[in-house]
C-alpha cells in the first residue's frame, strides 16, 4: 500500500497547502498581517525566495500593496483572518469594480468557535457584499487546488477572488502532493484611467461592467466542477460547503451531496436541479445561513439546522442531530484556560494596574489575558487599536474615574497610531501604555516595523516608537523596563495624576522570544 | 458498504508539552506507511499554558479531521490533571496509554523532553506500522537529539503491552 511518491508527499496543514498551491500557481507577491488561523500562510510563503513576501503594517495596507502588485502584472495574494478583512474593506469594496491585471487572490480565514478571535463573522456574506467570487475548500488538499483555480478565475473574468478557509481547515493536516511551480508571464501594465481611476464617472461604468462580469461568473459557477453534485442512494440529500461536507460524509457516506466549492455567485440552476431530484434535502453550513438565504430566494423546499447551530463550530457528531431537527447539544469538556506565561513582562504591569484605581481600556494580543484572574485588570477589548481610542472616548466622559489605555507594540503600529494622533488633536489627557515586547507575540512571534527586521529576518529601517509618539503629540513619552517595579509604579502614578497626554512605553522582550534566542 | 477501518488517536496535555509535535510524528509515520492521514488540534491559545488536544485519524480514506465523540482507539495524555478531561473520548475497547506516563518519566529521569518519544514508542507497539516509518518520521520532525529520541522510542516500544 506504500505510496510511490514519497518524495513529493507531505503532511501539510490547510495554511501550508494553500501557500504551496499559490506558489505552484506562480505567485510572485504576497502581503498580510498575522492573525490566527491565517498566520502560517504568509510564514510558509516566506521560505520561497521566488516570492516577494511581507508582513504589512495592517490589513488595509497589505491588501492595497498586494493588489497593486497584481495590477502591476504579477500574480499576487492578500492573506488575513476574518476580522482582518474588516480593516481592508475599503479597498475590497472597490476592487471588484476595478478588476485585475494579473490574478489577485484574497485569502480569508474565518474562526468558527472563536478559537482565538473576538467574533465569528462569516466571510461568505462579505463576498456577496463586495461582488467578489468566493471559493471554499473543504480540506488542505483542496485548498491547494482551489487557490490555483482562484487565480485562473481572477484572470479569466478580470476580478479579485476570495478563498475562504476556516480554522478547522487551516490547522488540520493531511497528505498533500507537491507539484512543480508554473511561473506566469508578466502582464504588462498599460495606462487605463477608465479602469484604474475610480472617480464617479469611471466607477459608474465599472460598476455596470462588474454586473456583466458577475453574470458571466455565475454561468461559470453553474458549470464548474467546484460545485459538484454527487449522487447516492439514500432518501436524504445534502447541500453544503466547506468543512461541513466532510462531517456529512463521515455520517452519511452514501447520501447524495451537492458540494458548493464556489458558493458565490450562487449556482441557482444546479441547486434547483439537485432539489428536483431529491425529496428530502438538508442544507448544512457553519455559522451564517448564507446558502439557506440563497435557497429561500429561489423558493426551494429544504430543511436546515436548528438556529442554535449558528453559534460556534460544527462538529461531526452534530450532523445527525441537525437532521433530527433538535437543538445543538451542550458539549461539556472544561478546558484549562490560557494565561500569561510565567516570566512574561506583561504580568508585572497588570499586577501593578490592579493596585491603581483605574479603568483599563485594553486591546488585542497576549495582554488581553490581563482580563483574567489573578490580574483581572483589563476592562475593555473590542478590536485592534481600541486600546487607544477607548482610552480617549472614556476619558472624555469620565468625571471621577481615571482611564489607562493598554496596547501592544505590534497592535500600536497596526492601528494605535491614528488613535494617538486623534487623542492629541482632541486634547485628551491621561496615559497610554505601550506594552513593547518587541514582537507580535500572540500569533507566535512575527516581526513588525518597530522590531527592525523583515519577515525573512533581514535588518530593515526600524520604527522608533518613542519618536513617533512625540511627533503624534504626546506631552510626555517615557520608556521603562517593567522589572523596575518601583520606578514603574512611581511613574504611572505621577503620569495618571498629571493634566497631560502621556505615553509610557514598557519595554522588555517577550519571554518566549528570549527563550528562542537562547536556543538559537 | 462496509465502513473501512479508521484508527483514531487523541494526544492531549497542556501548552508547551510537545503534544502537537508528538501527533505530527505519528501522522508522518502513518502517511509514510501509505495511509490517508488527518490531524487536527484544539489549541486556541495553547502557548499560554492552556489545554491542548491533537487528534490523528488514519485509514484508507478519512473524511472528517475531527473524530466523532467516544471513538478514540488510543488516548495519550501527558498531564495527570488533564487526564480525566477527555476520558470520555475513548471508545469501548479502546486503550488508554496514560499508565505509561509514569513508566516513561521513570525511564527518562532528568531528560524530561524524551517522555514523548518513549510514549510514541509505546503507541507504535499497538499500531502495527513498520518501525522504519517511525524512524523516518522522527528524522523529519526532530531537528535535535535525534539519536536519543530514537533510543527512548525503542525503549517505549519494548515497554508497550507490559501494563
Amino acid at each position: 500500500m506504500r505510496s510511490t511518491h514519497t518524495q513529493s508527499l507531505v503532511l501539510f496543514s490547510g495554511d501550508e497547502a494553500l501557500a504551496q498551491g499559490a506558489f505552484e500557481a506562480g505567485l510572485e507577491f504576497a502581503a498580510g498581517y498575522p492573525g490566527t488561523p491565517s498566520t502560517e500562510i504568509i510564514e510558509h510563503l516566506a521560505q520561497f525566495p521566488e516570492v516577494n513576501v511581507q508582513w504589512s503594517v495592517n490589513e488595509k495596507v497589505a491588501f492595497e500593496v498586494a493588489y497593486a502588485a497584481a495590477i502591476g502584472g504579477k500574480r499576487s495574494m492578500y492573506v488575513s483572518k476574518h476580522v482582518g478583512l474588516n480593516v481592508a474593506m475599503d479597498p475590497l469594496m472597490t476592487s471588484s469594480y476595478v478588476g485585475v491585471n494579473a490574478g489577485f487572490v484574497i485569502v480569508v480565514c474565518d474562526d468558527p468557535g472563536m478559537h482565538s478571535s473576538q467574533n465569528e463573522q462569516d466571510t461568505r456574506l462579505f463576498a456577496r457584499a463586495a461582488n467578489v467570487p468566493l471559493l471554499e475548500p473543504s480540506s488542505p488538499a483542496e485548498a491547494k487546488e482551489f487557490v490555483k483555480e482562484a487565480f485562473a478565475i481572477s484572470e479569466r473574468f478580470d476580478i479579485p477572488v476570495i478563498v475562504r478557509l476556516t480554522t478547522r481547515i487551516c490547522h488540520s493536516k493531511e497528505n498533500v502532493e507537491l507539484a512543480e511551480r508554473h511561473v506566469q508571464p508578466t502582464k504588462p501594465f498599460t495606462i487605463n484611467m477608465a479602469k484604474y481611476v475610480m472617480v464617479p464617472r469611471n466607477a459608474l461604468a465599472r460598476h455596470q461592467d462588474l454586473m456583466g462580469r458577475m453574470a458571466m461568473i455565475k454561468i461559470f459557477s453553474e458549470r464548474s466542477k467546484l460545485n459538484i453534485a454527487q449522487s447516492g442512494k439514500k432518501a436524504i440529500a445534502f447541500i453544503t460547503s466547506g468543512v461541513s461536507y466532510l462531517y456529512i460524509k463521515e455520517n452519511y457516506p452514501d447520501s447524495p451531496i451537492l458540494k458548493l466549492g464556489m458558493p458565490y455567485p450562487f449556482p441557482e440552476k444546479k441547486v434547483r436541479d439537485f432539489c428536483k431530484k431529491y425529496k428530502n434535502v438538508y442544507v448544512i453550513e457553519e455559522l451564517e445561513p448564507y446558502l439557506e438565504e440563497q435557497m429561500r430566494m429561489l423558493r426551494m423546499r429544504f430543511k436546515t439546522k436548528h438556529p442554535s447551530f449558528s453559534v460556534g463550530e460544527l462538529r461531526p457528531e452534530h450532523i445527525p442531530v441537525i437532521v433530527s431537527g433538535k437543538p445543538k447539544p451542550k458539549r461539556i469538556v472544561p478546558a484549562r484556560p490560557p494565561m500569561l506565561c510565567l516570566g512574561c513582562p506583561h504580568r508585572l504591569v497588570f499586577n501593578l494596574l490592579k493596585d491603581l484605581d483605574v479603568v483599563v481600556a485594553g486591546d488585542i494580543g497576549c495582554y488581553t489575558l490581563g482580563s483574567l484572574p489573578p490580574f483581572s485588570s483589563l476592562h475593555t477589548c473590542l478590536c485592534m487599536g481600541a486600546g487607544v481610542t477607548f482610552f480617549e472616548g472614556l476619558s472624555h466622559v469620565f468625571k471621577d474615574k481615571k482611564v489607562v489605555g493598554v496596547i501592544g507594540d505590534s497592535t500600536f503600529v497596526h492601528s494605535g497610531i491614528t488613535g494617538l494622533i486623534n487623542a492629541a488633536y482632541n486634547k485628551a489627557k491621561g496615559v497610554v501604555i505601550i506594552l513593547d515586547n518587541a514582537i507580535t507575540a500572540m500569533t507566535g512571534g512575527q516581526p513588525h516595523p518597530a522590531v527592525g527586521t523583515t519577515i525573512r529576518s533581514e535588518p530593515t529601517k526600524k520604527l522608533i516608537l518613542e519618536d513617533l509618539c512625540r511627533v503624534a503629540g504626546a506631552d510626555h513619552v517615557d520608556v521603562i523596563d517593567p522589572t523596575d517595579l518601583k520606578g514603574l509604579e512611581q511613574l504611572l502614578r505621577q503620569r495618571i495624576d498629571e493634566d497631560a497626554l502621556s505615553v509610557v512605553i514598557v519595554r522588555k522582550p517577550c519571554i518566549l522570544l528570549v527563550q528562542k534566542m537562547k536556543k538559537g | 458498504m462496509a465502513k473501512a477501518k479508521i484508527t483514531n488517536i487523541v494526544f492531549y496535555g497542556i501548552g508547551g508539552q510537545g503534544i502537537v509535535t508528538m501527533a505530527e510524528v505519528c501522522g508522518w509515520a502513518a502517511m509514510l506507511a501509505g495511509f490517508h492521514v488527518k490531524k487536527t488540534e484544539v489549541h486556541g491559545m495553547a502557548q499560554r499554558g492552556g489545554s491542548v488536544e491533537s487528534y490523528i485519524r488514519f485509514g484508507k480514506k478519512v473524511f472528517s479531521p475531527l473524530p466523532q465523540t467516544a471513538t478514540a482507539d488510543y488516548l495519550i495524555c501527558l498531564h495527570p490533571e488533564e487526564h480525566p478531561r477527555l476520558l470520555g473520548e475513548l471508545k469501548k475497547g479502546g486503550v488508554d496509554l496514560f499508565p505509561y506516563l509514569e513508566v516513561a518519566q521513570k525511564v527518562v529521569g532528568d531528560k524530561k523532553v524524551f517522555v514523548n518519544s518513549f510514549l510514541l514508542g509505546v503507541l507504535s507497539s499497538y499500531l502495527g506500522l513498520e518501525q522504519s516509518y517511525w524512524m523516518q518520521a522522527m528524522e523529519k520532525i526532530f531537528k535535535r537529539s535525534l539519536d536519543e529520541n530514537k533510543a527512548f522510542f525503542q525503549q517505549g516500544y519494548q515497554a508497550g503491552g507490559s501494563l
